[in-house]
């Protein structure tokens, strides 16, 4: 039953097969191809010293997105093309604007970091005009670099896009397009190999006709957390089935009532939909992992993970979203709030998946916000997120929702201090009278990432600066409650 | 947004230009080979090296006939399997390559396995029956000083009665911070591979800044001449320390594993091993009680610095004897004791790290200052200036070192006036007052590094370069490339000196068989001490050759000028290639070593006193930054930075260490937690955990520049090294936090801030000091 992975590199199909489906891309590339220009610098995604970029056909278009090799498996790579370091140039050996700029401003030092970075840059390139700093920023966040500083690497990207050249690459884009509707698959991609299998279907019956023969199936949507199982955990996975190329399942739908993503929708493809509805839900997205993790990963993926520090999930319990889950032919709906059953446990029911998460539409009397604190500020997790929402009668709470991660062993809702702000003014005396209830519900660990102290009183002062922002009579947030917005002055 | 001054307009040659890094293109393109990116032997093996699981303990049962059955698997080596010696201490013996029969910290390796993959290797290695008897593990700095646990004696270094002086002196303080360590995060992890040769000879490529020690251990731990083994390193991926003393167990591992096997043996430690394994830079406890009179000039010091040095010695002798000696950074101190323990701690051996103590030893001074500051309600700035070295008086370090090249008034009046400071203070004060919940801070902070290694004999290096008849270069020598660009300024420093486009300059891997016995390429001395033996080689033949010229030409061979790829006399003149192919005609030979050792130095470790260092480099930078005093998250607004250079032979690469080296500091001071478990586990093991600077932490307004003064030294074209010096400046950041802190009790009190200033840190210090103002308030109230 084993198919071949079908993808483009160097401008030819290339074939795999007997190969393991959990092979990294990463591995692959230095372990079989020897093609080292791609470097292994923490094999967790982290680094983005392995970046490489996938393109695919979206609407007919070719679409760049930079990913890390570490965490890819080779099946990812069916039907789309893979470009490394070693693509960047032209076939006449000439440099891509962003290689030529990089060495022009001096953007290297040691070079182990430097093709992740080019990749990611070039990614860019080949997709956007003329990003602002912090779009530079968002994208390099998923790129570390010890030696520069950054700072020649923000000059070359910039450098770059003034020179306006064309590369070799957009040149080529006609043949690359056509490459890739030739490795376009129809049918399910059945992979099987030393014992393990793995199952990509186009279609949800042909993922529920898998999912039936194999009930003890892995899921996996970007594979972002399936990816360190291997890496870091060094478990042996037996049965993957990728959503990834589910038709249903990459849908964004928007109604006048709801939002609907379904499940293997990314992150970065949510983000646009996101952030026009919840300014503050599309700011939180925006932050998670880095561009390249973005590009894989998906929100129902970050749900069924169920991590108490799963980044996403206080605010869309905060937003009320609801979880469509399927099993064979059979629908639920299930409210978030009721999703989350224990450490790392949910109700989901053996053989059902996540098949889609709805949110209601923004309703205008209703304010909310979500606060992600990390030790660092790009590319990481959270030490505590806090998501809100109220809705006032008057200037008195009609209803309030105030949820968190990182402050107990699942993501939580604070209920009774909820109830203690029902019916009251919403003032800070209000929110100071909830604080000691709200800290009789919180039950945060200390870690590596913070002590449970210092999550304790950021979950109590997060909700106090809720309060600020959204006070009655405040036209817009007041000046100064938020140190890392643009600064106020220009 | 930047703004380095022009190279020296006067510049002649590859000397003062900004050229880029010589693997630049190769780095953008992939080109450029790591270890791990050679070409694999056929026969290659994949090594791995099983951790221990305990901080302290004796090994009772440590079984590897499982592992040796494994498929795949070609050898198993412990501690009692070794040809020759175990130990391979740098300086100390203490540091083993296997443990044997007692683990000293979480992470010390037991045993090694080698495998046709490294899938097997880790698989079988697994498969080992391992028991412990667990001992009481001393964990901490506290933990050690109650026990006494040090891995070397304590140090004195005194000047004066510091005692006596505080005594007399019209205000006291005291006080203590903590510091903490830093993880090298190299971007390329520990590697090497190892490739037996004829004759029972080894050919080591390992990730090393010191391929001599590398070298030398190697044939300590097989038990062969120093001469059988060649150690062979292009460039590293980054090392910053990391790869002084810590990349030899890993290639020691390979080597006896190449031994045992007569295969090739790679080794290559993933992100988590390499982190729990490798040591990192010392986490310090400094406390002190101070003297000093209501202008804030400091009258007497006592600073005691501990720092955790982990189970074995390393280079802790020397990073603490650093730390000692920059307790002072620009501050004149005439009566002072500074006391320094080196804690004996069941961890990781802490190592060399960018700055190697230096950083340390200056933090601490400069919250001695900031705290003289707060206490007396004075600008900072001004208490540091009036607390600066003098000029013909007040200019001896407390080790007994005139401060002859005394830069620093010059250039922080410089930077001031650049960075605007004094009306950036009054914007601050009215922002602070209008915003109740964000609060902004800035400050200014100096820096003074001593250039030389303080082990005296170590300020040496050497230099091969050969000239081939079409007067193409081969240069050679003991520094290593690990991202700093060294290669490139040596390579200009040599087609300088012959009169060549450095593109005629080939350059070349650090290889222990073309240059011996050759010092680490660290204490910011690679251009220093190579540029010098380099240009020392390339004079050699260079005189050579006018000898030549001069008689070809007719002329005096001192008339000889090499310059434009010519040597010319007068008017006539000889293409370089040429020349050389004359010079071999005439039987001159076309090939030198070089040698060079720094002048001037001489030091009593014994005494603590002397001329430890050739020169001091000097700098300043200025952090603006703004809180959150909800949450305790903050960004840095703006940074502007003036560092000096020398005349510098590159002053491209030259920014590179300045902007990167900040940035580096600025990370060991903010987000850069390293953080263990109460069983001596590192939690912090992988970039998902512990957080070095990204893109987006940079300053946005980013002002840098470097002041070109020649070094009154005889330098090499009169530059000042640049690798470690920078990171210093990161100080500023740490104390533009604190600053910012202070603003919430209107700086009528002082924050309590340990570094690193992680959001958790500044949170608590801004709750800490509000608890505080608020019974002082009460009291101005009752009043």
């Amino acid at each position: 039953m084993s198919d071949r992975i079908r993808f483009v590199l160097d401008g030819k199909v290339r074939e795999l097969a007997g190969v393991d489906p959990t092979l990294t891309v990463l591995r692959w590339l230095r372990e079989v191809e020897h093609r080292t220009g791609t470097k292994e610098g923490c094999a967790e995604g982290d680094c983005g010293a392995c970046t490489v970029v996938l393109a695919d056909l979206r609407a007919g278009e070719v679409r760049y997105r930079a990913v890390n090799a570490c965490l890819l498996f080779l099946p990812a790579l069916d039907g789309k093309a893979l470009l490394t370091v070693e693509d960047a140039r032209g076939a006449d050996g000439g440099l891509h604007p962003v290689q030529e700029a990089m060495v022009a401003c001096h953007a290297s030092q040691c070079g182990f970091c430097t093709p992740g970075f080019v990749m990611s840059l070039v990614a860019l390139y080949e997709s956007e005009p003329a990003p602002s700093r912090r779009r530079l920023d968002d994208v390099l966040a998923g790129n570390l670099c010890r030696c520069t500083g950054y700072r020649p690497i923000v000059a070359a990207a910039r450098q770059a896009y003034a020179s306006g050249e064309r590369s070799a690459l957009a040149a080529q884009q006609a043949q690359l397009a056509a490459l890739l509707a030739s490795v376009r698959r129809e049918g399910t991609l059945a992979l099987e190999h030393g014992g393990r299998r793995f199952f990509a279907p186009r279609t949800l019956a042909a993922l529920a006709e898998i999912l039936e023969r194999h009930p003890g199936a892995r899921l996996v949507a970007g594979g972002t957390d399936a990816g360190l199982w291997v890496t870091k955990q060094h478990r042996t996975l037996e049965t993957l089935v990728s959503l990834a190329s589910v038709e249903e399942l990459l849908r964004v739908t928007v109604t006048d009532t709801h939002l609907e993503l379904g499940a293997a929708v990314t992150y970065a493809d949510a983000h646009a939909v996101l952030a026009a509805h919840h300014p503050d839900l599309g700011e939180l997205v925006r932050r998670i992992g880095s561009q390249q993790i973005r590009n894989m990963g998906t929100l129902a993926g970050n749900v069924a993970n169920a991590s108490p520090i799963g980044d996403t999930l206080p605010a869309l319990l905060a937003l009320d979203a609801t979880l469509v889950l399927q099993r064979g032919g059979a629908r639920r709906e299930l409210p978030l709030d009721g999703f989350f059953t224990g450490y790392r446990q949910t109700a989901l029911r053996p053989g059902e998946l996540i098949a889609a998460i709805r949110l209601p539409a923004r309703s205008p009397d209703r304010a909310f916000r979500a606060y992600k604190v990390s030790k660092r500020f790009d590319q990481d997790i959270s030490a505590v997120c806090g998501a809100f929402a109220v809705t006032l009668a008057g200037d008195r709470v009609r209803d309030v929702r105030l949820c968190y991660g990182g402050a107990a062993a699942t993501p939580l809702r604070a209920r009774a201090a909820e109830r203690a702000l029902l019916g009251r003014p919403w003032d800070e005396a209000a929110v100071a009278a909830a604080l000691p209830v709200l800290d009789g519900e919180l039950a945060p660990i200390s870690d590596a990432r913070a002590t449970a102290g210092y999550r304790r009183l950021v979950a109590k002062n997060l909700l106090r600066k809720f309060q600020l922002e959204t006070a009655p009579g405040r036209a817009a947030p007041p000046a100064g409650t938020r140190v890392l917005a643009a600064p106020e002055e220009a | 947004m930047r703004r380095a001054r022009e190279s020296r307009p006067e510049a002649a040659g590859a000397v003062g230009a900004p050229l880029g890094h010589d693997s630049a293109r190769r780095h953008v393109t992939g080109e450029a080979r790591y270890v791990d990116d050679l070409p694999e032997p056929r026969d290659l093996l994949h090594a791995f090296l099983r951790l221990s699981e305990r901080a302290h303990a004796r090994v009772t049962r440590l079984d590897v006939t499982g592992v040796a059955a494994a498929p795949g698997v070609a050898a198993v080596l412990t501690a009692r399997d070794l040809p020759a010696e175990n130990d391979i201490g740098p300086v100390l013996p203490g540091d083993k390559v296997f443990a044997d029969g007692l683990v000293e910290y979480w992470g010390q390796s037991l045993f090694a396995v080698a495998a046709e993959t490294l899938d097997q290797a880790r698989a079988a290695a697994s498969r080992a029956g391992i028991a412990y008897e667990d001992l009481p593990a001393v964990l901490t700095v506290e933990e050690a000083l109650a026990r006494r646990s040090f891995v070397l004696p304590t140090q004195v270094l005194r000047r004066g009665a510091s005692a006596a002086a505080r005594a007399r002196a019209p205000h006291r303080l005291s006080g203590r911070l903590a510091i903490g360590g830093q993880e090298h995060f190299y971007l390329e992890g520990q590697v090497a591979m190892a490739l037996p040769r004829e004759g029972g000879t080894f050919l080591v490529h390992s990730s090393t800044q010191h391929p001599s020690e590398v070298q030398h251990l190697v044939a300590k731990v097989l038990g062969i001449p120093a001469s059988a083994v060649t150690v062979e390193v292009r460039r590293m991926g980054g090392a910053f320390g990391g790869k002084e003393t810590q990349a030899a167990p890993v290639a020691c591992v390979a080597a006896l594993l190449a031994w045992r096997t007569g295969r090739p043996v790679k080794l290559r430690l993933d992100r988590d091993d390499d982190m729990i394994f490798t040591g990192k830079r010392h986490d310090f406890l400094a406390e002190y009680e101070v003297g000093f009179d209501g202008e804030g000039r400091i009258r007497g010091l006592d600073l005691t610095l501990a720092s955790r040095c982990g189970f074995s010695p390393d280079l802790s002798g020397a990073i603490n004897d650093r730390a000692m000696l920059h307790a002072d950074n620009c501050y004149h101190l005439q009566d002072v004791t500074i006391t320094s323990h080196r804690c004996k701690t069941n961890t990781v051996s802490n190592t060399a790290f960018r700055g190697f103590g230096g950083p340390q030893g200056m933090m601490a001074i400069e919250q001695i200052v900031d705290e003289i500051a707060r206490a007396l309600a004075l600008d900072p700035l001004e208490v540091r200036r009036r607390n600066f070295y003098g000029r013909g008086e007040r200019d001896e370090t407390p080790y007994g070192m005139k401060v002859e090249d005394h830069l620093l008034p010059e250039l922080v009046a410089e930077l001031e006036r650049s960075s605007d400071y004094p009306a950036r203070r009054r914007a601050i004060a009215r922002f602070n007052a209008q915003s109740p919940w964000q609060k902004r801070g800035i400050a200014l902070t100096p820096v003074k590094f001593g250039i030389s290694f303080t082990a005296t004999e170590m300020n040496q290096a050497g230099a091969l370069v050969h000239v081939y008849t079409d007067g193409s270069v081969h240069l050679n020598h003991g520094g290593t490339e690990m991202g700093q660009g060294l290669f490139i300024k040596v390579a200009q420093v040599v087609a300088d000196e012959l009169g060549v486009g450095v593109d005629r300059v080939q350059i070349t891997a650090t290889t222990t068989d073309q240059v011996p016995n050759t010092s680490p390429t660290a204490a910011s001395s690679g251009s220093d001490l190579n540029g010098q033996a380099a240009r020392a080689a390339a004079r050699t033949i260079k005189k050579r050759l006018a000898a030549c010229a001069a008689a070809a030409l007719g002329g005096k061979p001192e008339e000889v000028v090499f310059a434009g790829g010519q040597a010319r006399l007068g008017r006539r003149a000889l293409g370089f290639a040429e020349l050389a192919a004359l010079a071999h005609r005439e039987r001159v030979s076309l090939s030198a070593t070089g040698y060079y050792r720094t002048p001037k130095l001489h030091y009593d470790r014994r005494r603590q006193r002397g001329r430890p260092f050739y020169y001091f480099a000097w700098g300043a930078a200025v952090a603006e930054v703004q809180i959150d005093t909800l949450t305790g998250e903050y960004r840095v607004l703006r940074a502007d930075l003036l560092h000096d250079c020398g005349s510098s032979i590159n002053p491209a690469v030259d920014l590179g260490q300045v902007e990167g080296g900040f940035v580096q500091g600025m990370g060991w001071l903010t987000t850069e937690e390293l953080w263990w478990d109460a069983a001596g586990r590192l939690g912090t093991h992988a970039p998902s955990t512990y957080k070095i600077p990204a893109c987006g932490d940079v300053p946005e307004d980013f002002r840098v520049t470097l002041l070109h003064a020649p070094n009154r030294e005889a330098s090499v074209h009169r530059s000042k090294a640049v690798g470690e010096p920078p990171l210093m400046l990161g100080i500023s950041v740490f104390h533009a936090l604190k600053d910012a802190v202070a603003a919430v009790g209107d700086h009528r009190l002082s924050p309590r801030l340990d570094a690193p200033a992680t959001p958790e840190r500044v949170l608590l210090a801004v709750e800490e000091l509000r608890a505080r103002r608020a019974p002082a308030e009460l009291e101005e109230a009752a009043e």
